[in-house]
């Protein structure tokens, strides 16, 4: 039984939550989902996943809870991580913004709502390394990767800037996969994208 | 790598663009702001979003007259001031508040029964702009009318500018009530129902399959201490409005910061006992019990 732990302090949570589960479910593994909103729960979990919000909000909150350093424990241990949109900004090396302590789980830094405001908002077809078809990426007030270390590898770009990068058990996305019930990128983070059915009627 | 995504694919103003927005403001709290200094303390308390309005609801009612949209330099200096989402209130049915809004830059517009309502008859047509609208809702036929109109997010009506959380809680326990009986019902009871609550038939059978609301759903109106935030969390609300709850307070930062908390601790009633603690009062409030209809302003655009 695997289990997947949704950091849930604020933000896009359920959806998640029911991405991991049809993930799991296209693998065949059963998938226990635990909400991460106190310290203690992290340790238990095989994967985890960073959900879109307010990346100020959600850094805060980590922080007053004492969420941070248990993450930070979960990456150093290889374990698995899914990071989408504020997850992105949060789990960067620099966010350029004082209102965010970033916990460098990437060696990128972001630009915090660089693709403009809500009106800017779109969804588009993405092309993304390791997945055959184009993948229907969300991007909401979403953050650019202005630049990756060494070890970073670009596995989507938009218009020429990196929006999903990968670094060693960790994957961040300025788009948000949760949202529509495609859950390839959850599969390609969490499950090593071992080939597996893409669950796009589900 | 491949390189040839296709730049001109885009597509903006969608119905998951727009909801996809809301969702990812829940487990926050969305504060009413007047100036950028309080939008300013309302990031630095872990604000998902501001609220921008001409006044605080408690001061609308003390003051009467007629409720109108910010003014637009006002809201423009909130944009600067802060990184969260920056929304605005608009008069139902004025169109024109609306656009100018979008035009602005708000992210989402809040058309509000706090403002004087400008049409007696229609909402917005809310399908027609790029941005998300959020709209209030006293049971689910008024819910799923505003979604059908366009909204993007629901948010119970309450009694805004009271501090007396009873209004939230009813509307939500209403809603919550409906949504259990509809999961219950066959396809022509279902139609029935609709009928006679005049919602539109897609959306009762849509929210039967889900067993919610099709749309992400925050409590508002009265909701003035942590206590408060955390009881609409235990009736399954997504996240918290607060309006003139954190700036007529004694000491808005913490109470600012409390609310938030209380909402991620909602149901830890120890945690909740510290982060209720020596925060300062709350606002005064008023009590909806025995206030006359016509003081009230949730029966406004049905």
């Amino acid at each position: 039984m695997l289990r997947a732990g949704v950091v849930a302090v604020q933000g896009d949570v359920s959806e998640h939550a029911d991405a991991v589960r049809r993930a799991a479910a296209a693998h065949g593994e059963e998938c226990e989902v635990v909400e991460i909103r106190q310290s203690g729960a992290v340790s238990d979990c095989d994967v985890l996943l960073m959900p879109g919000g307010e990346s100020t909000a959600i850094s805060r909150l980590l922080r007053t809870e004492g969420i941070d350093e248990e993450i930070r424990d979960h990456v150093a241990a290889g374990k698995p991580v899914l990071a989408t949109c504020a997850g992105l900004i949060v789990a960067a090396a620099d966010a350029k913004d004082d209102r965010v302590d970033p916990l460098s789980l990437l060696d990128v830094s972001v630009d915090r709502n660089a693709f403009g405001r809500q009106r800017d908002s779109f969804e588009a077809f993405l092309d993304v390394e390791g997945l055959d078809e184009p993948f229907p990426a969300v991007f909401i007030r979403a953050p650019q990767v202005d630049a990756v270390g060494d070890d970073v590898e670009v596995l989507a770009r938009w218009d020429g800037v990196p929006v999903a990068v990968r670094q060693g058990s960790v994957v961040g996305t300025s788009f948000h996969p949760e949202l529509t019930t495609d859950s390839r990128l959850h599969d390609l983070a969490l499950f090593d994208g071992v080939e597996a059915e893409p669950a796009l009627n589900d | 790598m491949p390189e040839e995504t296709d730049l001109e694919d885009l597509r903006r103003g969608t119905d998951l663009v727009k909801r996809g927005f809301a969702q990812m403001q829940k487990g926050g709290v969305i504060m009413d702001v007047v100036t950028p200094e309080q939008a300013r303390i309302a990031e630095d308390a872990g604000a998902v979003a501001v609220m921008a309005l001409e006044a605080v609801p408690a001061d609308i009612r003390k003051r009467g007259g007629v409720a109108r949209m910010p003014d637009p330099a006002q809201v423009e200096a909130i944009i600067d001031e802060v990184s969260i989402p920056v929304m605005g209130k608009a008069r139902i049915g004025h169109h024109t508040e609306a656009q100018i809004l979008e035009a602005i830059g708000v992210d989402m517009v809040d058309e509000s029964e706090v403002l004087t309502p400008a049409d007696d008859a229609y909402h917005i047509d809310k399908r027609e702009f790029t941005s998300p609208f959020v709209c209030g809702a006293r049971n689910l036929g008024e819910a799923l009318r505003r979604i059908d109109e366009g909204a993007a997010m629901i948010r119970t009506k309450g009694e805004a500018g009271t501090g007396d959380v009873n209004q939230a809680v009813h509307h939500q326990r209403t809603i919550k009530s409906a949504i259990r009986k509809l999961v219950g019902m066959n396809h022509e009871e279902r139609e029935a129902w609709a009928r006679k609550h005049e919602a539109p038939a897609d959306l009762v059978h849509e929210t039967h399959e889900m067993g919610r609301l099709p749309v992400v759903n925050f409590a508002a109106g009265g909701i003035a201490t942590p206590a408060d935030a955390a009881l609409m969390m235990h009736h399954e609300c997504d996240g918290i409005f607060v309006g003139s709850g954190i700036f007529g307070a004694e000491d808005p930062e913490r109470m600012g910061e409390a609310i938030v908390e209380a909402v991620n601790n909602w149901d830890d009633p120890e945690r909740l006992a510290d982060i209720a603690a020596g925060i300062g009062k709350g606002m005064k409030g008023e009590s909806n019990t025995g206030m006359a209809d016509e003081d009230k302003l949730q029966g406004r655009g049905v």
